[in-house]
């Protein structure tokens, strides 16, 4: 195996190590879709009327609706939660110990993102179990499979977010910041609640934000993959918001130019 | 004898704060090198130009006869670092610390074993190698810290301020060990601390003050006929001019 790879596999298993170690890390991953799932959708289920549309096939319950959002979530916040243990391994000094490797830190930080990608993976898996077994809503079984790409890619994609805000973000304390300024908008202002269209009722600026949002092209992304079906337009600005997003994360972690200069 | 560090006309700056100014100095291969300076004198930002967590403004830094400009990653291969803060990761093995570490630097399987096993045994803590981090004292994990940092086998080592937090018995056997390190292995050592009692008459001494190289020689010749507390006292006050 070649160094580079080496490396990969340590970062994985630390962060999968770190993972089971702190189990109330991965119940508090569980239960907030779910409690989104059951009390939010249940209450929203009476009010909000859906139509057909792509990929559904016939009228769905709102409880359906959210599902592929709710997937969506658990990686934002998955990503966040790595970005913060980001923030917090620079305090600690854990980061520099890993990016005083003679690896390339591009290859580092890729390691990081490829971990805590695995990691949200996880947890939407188990959230998807438990909302096929417990509360009975499943998908067409080549979903599950078909899922696990574009689950990938939203991941990288939500991660690089988070690594380009763990470049930016200078204390522990300002993390309260991201939370307001950047999960919950990203989170309300996409497809992962309500669909486009709804949104269109109630302001077209709100609708085109929304459009705009990847966070809303990796939630259609996820919808259609359970589905069996590959949204392409979905797959592209996913791809090119990872990409920017990365380009943006390696620039602040650059020794010569990026924000972590300023941190000594 | 070759360079085992050399830093050459190191400025760098945070905004208008320059934090160090022109600082250039050799440590000779093989040589243990105490960087002496109060708090705030650039210590910190030194260590970090060294690690390359960020680069200079103007100037560079050659490991092991290697810019770290030119050929980073090959500089760093040859760099073994015990920082400031814990670096151990608690909830996990001393032994798993150990091969991540080696992982880090593409080391693994039996190789990673046969090394960690070596420098438990080194230590004399072979038994604790499944014990989780948090379960060791202070001074053990400086210690495990210092192991890890050698892993690799690098030719320079650098500790910044490793003894902080410690009692003084467990702050000299630190030092000492890692001087008897510098003595049977050749290693090159730089040793950052605001505390005289670590440096020993016959060790080479930088002293940081205000980002710039107030001293720089052998400690003994530097302190004169003072205590070297005194003349660190001296130097750092802006009364006295360098060594």
């Amino acid at each position: 195996m070649s160094g580079a790879l080496i490396c990969l596999v340590a970062v994985i298993q630390r962060e999968a190590l770190r993972f089971v170690s702190h189990r109330s890390r991965f119940l508090a991953a569980l239960v907030r879709p779910l409690v989104w799932l059951i009390v939010f959708a249940a209450g929203f289920r009476a009010a909000l009327g859906l139509s057909i549309m792509p990929p559904y096939q016939t009228y769905i319950t709102y409880e359906v609706y959210i599902v592929p959002g709710l997937c969506g979530m658990a990686q934002l916040f998955s990503g966040m939660q790595s970005s913060l243990s980001l923030v917090y391994d620079r305090e600690m000094g854990s980061m520099r110990l890993m990016l005083t490797s003679p690896m390339p830190r591009w290859w580092l930080l890729f390691s990081k993102l490829v971990a805590s990608t695995l990691i949200s993976i996880i947890q939407v898996y188990a959230f998807l179990a438990i909302a096929g077994l417990v509360v009975g809503i499943d998908f067409p079984w080549e979903g599950y499979f078909l899922a696990f790409p574009a689950l990938l890619i939203s991941g990288l994609m939500l991660g690089a977010l988070g690594l380009l805000l763990s470049s930016t973000i200078k204390e522990l304390e300002n993390f309260a910041g991201v939370m307001n300024f950047v999960i919950f908008p990203m989170f309300f202002m996409s497809t992962a609640l309500y669909p486009l269209w709804k949104m269109a009722e109630a302001s077209v600026l709100l609708r085109d934000i929304c459009a705009f949002n990847p966070f809303s092209h990796a939630v259609e992304l996820i919808r259609f993959a359970l589905y069996g079906q590959l949204n392409f337009e979905a797959l592209g600005w996913v791809t090119l918001a990872f990409l920017v997003f990365l380009a943006g994360s390696l620039w602040g972690y650059d020794p010569a130019r990026g924000m972590i200069r300023k941190k000594a | 004898m070759s360079a085992g560090i050399k830093v050459s006309h190191i400025v760098h700056g945070y905004g208008k704060k320059t934090a160090l100014n022109n600082v250039s100095f050799v440590v000779e291969s093989g040589a243990f090198c105490a960087l002496l300076g109060p708090n705030g004198a650039g210590k910190s930002t030194l260590f970090a130009l060294l690690t390359r967590l960020f680069v200079p403004q103007s100037g560079d830094v050659g490991i092991a006869g290697i810019q770290l400009k030119d050929n980073p990653r090959h500089a760093l291969a040859k760099l073994g670092v015990v920082f400031q803060q814990p670096t151990f990761d608690m909830d996990l093995t001393v032994r798993r610390n150990l091969k991540y570490f080696a992982a880090l630097h593409g080391i693994s399987g039996c190789d990673a074993d046969k090394r960690i096993d070596a420098a438990l045994e080194r230590l004399g803590m072979a038994e604790r190698a499944g014990e989780k981090a948090k379960a060791l004292n202070g001074g053990h994990r400086r210690r495990m810290e210092i192991a890890r940092s050698l892993l690799h086998e690098p030719s320079v080592l650098l500790l910044d301020e490793p003894t902080v937090g410690l009692d003084a018995a467990t702050r000299k056997s630190i030092t000492d060990h890692v001087h008897d390190l510098v003595q049977d292995t050749g290693l090159t050592v730089l040793w950052a601390t605001h505390l005289v009692d670590e440096i020993r008459s016959d060790d080479r001494l930088v002293v940081l003050h205000r980002g710039e190289i107030v001293a720089d020689g052998f400690a003994g010749i530097i302190a004169g006929d003072q205590t070297l507390s005194d003349r660190f006292l001296a130097l750092t006050s802006g009364s006295e001019v360098a060594a």
